[in-house]
């Protein structure tokens, strides 16, 4: 069937400047992706992300709206109109409160982004007025803090009880050296105070649990969730759906990290993307599979990032988009999120209206873990020197990690690879298995002892606390 | 681009928000292209603002535009943009406001603060990016 399109003068420029567009085609979807085949253009202005009609984009099939038919599916007859007609909408901010004013220095230290127009005194006025939650204060929180600060946020929350270990130095660089045994907010605190005067930090120095979460996100517009651990991240989305806030989510392991805004008002929530967790000890932390510390810098900063755009209303947020990260290949892949109908926290009949239990939802506790018999360091020690090669030390942690350090004398067999690896090791034999601080050696204790070996122990608190305690020239990590 | 307008049809802007506050109005403005790259605004077609339920939104109807640009037609006009105000507001536009933009046309923003109706701006939306850029206005005063 031919169909003549009439184009609306706005998009003109779209069609080299013809008024109207004759194309063949069954029904209206089928006319319509014909002429976005031909003008391209076109697309961005007339159709979603998801390839539906933008909500102020109306098609009229001679003199009637297609809502009223079939909708695209309208089947068409030879010598029809299609015509597009916009309606015509804005207003104004819906922001009724008064903006604080800037001062002439603040002025001056934000002259970068007064110069750009989507930022502008009203942005940066907005950035003062805003309240960002941060939750954590370590390897995402640094970097998103240290800009957020920067940016001249007003006030910035952080939830955190730990304090500053050797180890996170590595990444979390609002800490430094100086800051070392201080618990992690103090320290966040001097520094962002530091980088910007203005900020109003307010420390929250508890565990973020379902009796405080919806007292303490309540006084915030926006809440960064930079937290390592499965049930937090339920807590914080469903605190975040039932207060109707923002939800700015990243995550990192090794060397792949993830971002997103969850925010339900306008999009899906986390619960859409992942409705269960995944089974306890299945996902490593970065604790047990190590984390490049320049990742949370690049994760940590999309979070900023989304979190300025969101205070100030510009450009597109990550609302319904999921952005994955591969630092080794350096790739970014983007995945469209669709709010889930059945969600049981944002869908059409949602269950869930309270917080809840989420370290029994997470699975955590409620199956008691494998406990095998341990030995401590002193007396493996004792042990190993006594029997020498009567006694098999097993190590079950990774070849890299075997790098860094290992117990003189024991054999490599990561976790992965036993079940495989079996018939290299003797039955009868007396057998003490150990990782890095006790968690995978007791999964490899299971193993063996579901295979029949009877004389099998675990090192307690893993190669760690043989370092602590038996070798102190011994490499930490 | 730019956008012409006489000093009495602003004027006509502003009481029409002055009218309106403290909602929004809005309304087209019909005209013709002079062929050097400026929009002449002739009249003003002020519009029914359809959204009654937030004071601070508007819309016009896709049945009144289909109206109004027949009756323009046949006077030898087309609508070059459209106005609306921003109560207690600055004249730039809002995020909704950038959303809901059409290429090509001039959007005029009159600021009315309370109740007064103050300065004008014309904005359209950038070719590339979802931005909205300032536009030229040109106001023509009669002597």
């Amino acid at each position: 069937m031919s169909v003549t399109v009439s184009i609306p003068t706005p998009l003109r420029s779209f069609t080299g400047g013809q008024d109207a567009v004759v194309l063949n085609g069954e029904t209206v979807g089928e006319v319509i992706d014909g002429l976005l085949a031909t003008h391209t253009g076109l697309k961005r202005h007339l159709m979603q992300d998801d390839g539906r009609l933008r909500n102020f984009v109306n098609l009229y099939l001679n003199d009637t709206d297609i809502r009223q038919l079939d909708s695209t599916d309208t089947p068409v007859r030879e010598g029809d109109t299609l015509t597009i007609v916009p309606s015509i909408a804005g207003g104004r901010p819906a922001v009724a409160t008064e903006l604080p004013k800037l001062s002439h220095a603040e002025v001056l230290r934000y002259s970068r982004h007064l110069l750009l127009p989507e930022v502008g005194v009203e942005g940066q006025r907005k950035l003062k007025a805003a309240r960002v939650l941060t939750i954590g204060a370590g390897g995402l929180g640094s970097p998103l803090s240290l800009y957020l600060a920067a940016a001249g946020v007003g006030t910035i929350g952080i939830v955190d009880f730990d304090v500053v270990d050797l180890t996170n130095l590595q990444r979390q660089i609002v800490h430094g050296t100086s800051t070392l045994g201080q618990p992690k907010l103090e320290s966040a605190k001097a520094r962002l105070t530091d980088l910007n005067p203005n900020l109003n930090v307010e420390s929250h120095e508890t565990r973020l649990s379902a009796e405080n979460a919806l007292d303490i996100i309540r006084e915030y517009d926006i809440v960064v969730d930079g937290t390592d651990n499965f049930p937090t991240r339920y807590l914080v989305n469903d605190a975040c759906v039932l207060l109707d806030k923002p939800n700015v989510y990243g995550s990192i392991f090794r060397f792949e990290g993830q971002a997103s805004v969850f925010y339900a008002k306008e999009g899906p929530c986390y619960r859409c993307l992942y409705s269960e967790p995944p089974p306890p000890g299945l996902v490593p932390s970065c604790a047990e599979g190590g984390v490049l510390g320049v990742l949370p810098g690049i994760i940590g900063s999309i979070q900023a990032l989304e979190t300025i755009k969101l205070i100030i209303g510009a450009g597109d947020t990550l609302i319904g988009r999921l952005v994955l990260f591969d630092a080794l290949k350096l790739r970014f892949r983007e995945l469209k999120l669709r709010k889930d109908p059945s969600c049981p926290i944002c869908g059409e009949n949602p269950t869930i209206k309270e917080l809840i239990d989420y370290e029994a939802f997470c699975g955590i506790g409620a199956v008691p873990e494998y406990q095998g018999p341990e030995v401590v360091a002193e007396q493996l020690k004792q042990e190993v020197d006594e029997k020498g090669d009567d006694l098999v030390v097993i190590d079950v942690r990774e070849p890299h990690e075997w790098d860094i350090a290992h117990i003189e004398g024991a054999r490599l067999i990561p976790l992965g690879q036993l079940p495989d690896r079996l018939g290299e090791l003797d039955g009868h034999a007396e057998i003490v298995t150990y990782c890095h601080k006790g968690v995978r050696s007791m999964k490899a204790l299971e193993i063996l002892r579901g295979a029949g070996f009877g004389r099998v122990r675990s090192l307690a608190g893993g190669v760690d606390a043989w370092a602590n305690r038996v070798e102190p020239g011994m490499a930490r990590y | 681009m730019t956008l012409r307008l006489p000093d009495e049809l602003l004027h006509e802007i502003r009481r029409h928000g002055e009218a309106a506050y403290p909602a929004e109005c809005c309304g087209a403005m019909a005209g013709r292209l002079d062929g050097t790259g400026v929009k002449e605004v002739v009249r003003l077609a002020p519009a029914v603002n359809r959204r009654t339920d937030d004071p601070h939104r508007y819309l016009i109807a896709p049945e009144d535009l289909r109206r109004l640009e027949a009756e323009l037609r046949a006077e030898g006009l087309e609508i070059v943009g459209y106005y609306h105000s921003h109560p207690d507001h600055p004249a730039v536009p809002s995020g909704f406001d950038t959303e809901h933009a059409w290429p090509w046309y001039s959007y005029l923003i009159v600021r009315v603060e309370r109740g007064r109706g103050l300065e004008a701006a014309s904005w359209t939306l950038d070719d590339e990016q979802p931005l909205m850029r300032p536009e030229p206005l040109e106001v023509l005063s009669e002597v």
